[in-house]
């Protein structure tokens, strides 16, 4: 069985965070996936500290294991989500669209493991420094905001800048991608689009079967002219999205296209308006699984490649 | 000087110039953006010693000058 540091760091059985994703990483799915033994994370996205002491409560409810919390960094209840973290002792903290210097004292003496989202060896760097346990090195090929580079040139580049254990995301979704982050250097992966699948995953069926459908070409990248890109599935919202962008239409207008469409995509399951946030990997998501039964494929299939790779050697 | 060696560090992290860079010289115009930002604080804390947020750079060099300056005290 495949054990690394990051195993023990957090915890955990296996080296698989579950992402935060907004209206997607709920308490239901991140007790599910630390039951199945990974590390399940609330997605903390724009709410304020009382929604997330509720989530951290009922995770507890239905685990005895560790559960992380995502903080969203431009959130404008990031001080109090802050708070409520380190008063709940939350095992480990990701971060994500931008740099928790201020926070990370505030969380390490409330015990909690911090591990931020890094787009650039060079927050990487700083987040050594500030005493981040380990860094999520995330490539352009995941959902959601995304940074510049991929996931191949740039986990191998934080492995060597840093001392701290990287784990790798961005375009992983099966043990393939797993043993393949490992040979770049890393201890662990997140995994977020395959997520969107899972029995537990309590998002609308209208998102799963447009994952469960996504091909290789089906997702794109919208909002570069505001400075935070995001990658969704091509739809109606998205295709109307990056029409808009280049034409005359002023920042605010084209901010306000994006306002509450992350809602009406996994609650509502909008055809026309909901904005569908998933990774490169979907076009290879094309079963419904319990998350137990993915991470156990998942692994298992790590296993199996990582034992075939002697081939390679002559 | 203090606004010397920023002007260093931010010419070697945009491109431009250091003749064309002035106090009133913003980030923007510069095409600094936020992963340049934590770049550029990487090296002011390895220059001057200070521990800056993304939050305090502000909008000019100026800015980012007066709030070194001001972390230093």
């Amino acid at each position: 069985m495949i054990r690394t540091a990051l195993c023990e760091l957090c915890g955990i059985r296996y080296p698989v965070f579950q992402g935060g994703m907004a209206h997607v990483s709920d308490a239901k799915l991140a007790a599910a996936v630390t039951n199945a033994g990974g590390l399940g994370i609330i997605s903390a996205m724009s709410r304020d500290g009382a929604y997330i002491r509720e989530q951290i409560r009922l995770a507890r409810t239905l685990t005895d294991g560790p559960i992380g919390v995502n903080v969203m960094l431009m959130s404008p209840f990031v001080g109090d989500v802050a708070a409520v973290i380190a008063e709940e002792h939350v095992e480990v903290v990701t971060t994500g669209a931008g740099d928790p210097s201020a926070h990370v004292t505030l969380w390490k003496n409330a015990g909690c493991r911090v591990i931020p989202v890094v787009p650039s060896v060079a927050l990487a760097k700083r987040m050594e420094r500030v005493g981040a346990d380990a860094v999520i090195a995330e490539g352009g090929e995941s959902g959601g905001h995304i940074g510049e580079l991929a996931t191949m040139p740039l986990v191998p580049q934080v492995v060597d800048a840093i001392s701290i254990p990287v784990i790798a995301a961005g375009g992983i979704g099966d043990g393939r991608g797993v043993a393949a982050a490992f040979m770049l250097g890393a201890v662990g992966v997140q995994i977020g689009t395959r997520f969107l699948t899972a029995k537990e995953c309590g998002i609308h069926q209208h998102y799963k079967d447009l994952v469960l459908k996504a091909g290789d070409t089906s997702t794109i990248v919208t909002g570069r002219r505001l400075g935070h890109p995001v990658r969704s599935l091509k739809t109606p919202y998205s295709r109307n999205y990056a029409k808009q962008e280049y034409t005359d239409i002023s920042a605010e207008d084209l901010e306000a296209l994006g306002v509450g469409s992350l809602r009406k995509a996994a609650v509502d399951g909008d055809e026309k308006e909901g904005c569908y946030i998933a990774g490169q990997i979907a076009g290879m998501v094309n079963r419904e699984q319990t998350a137990a039964e993915m991470i156990e494929e998942i692994m298992s299939q790590t296993e199996q490649v990582l034992a075939n790779a002697v081939n390679f050697m002559g | 000087m203090t606004i010397d060696k920023i002007k260093t560090i931010i010419a070697d992290h945009s491109g431009e110039d250091e003749a064309n860079i002035t106090a009133e010289t913003t980030f923007e115009e510069l095409g600094v953006d936020s992963l340049t930002t934590v770049e550029v604080l990487m090296d002011i804390e390895d220059e001057f010693g200070v521990t800056l947020e993304a939050a305090q750079v502000g909008k000019t060099v100026g800015d980012l000058v007066r709030a070194i300056e001001e972390a230093q005290k």
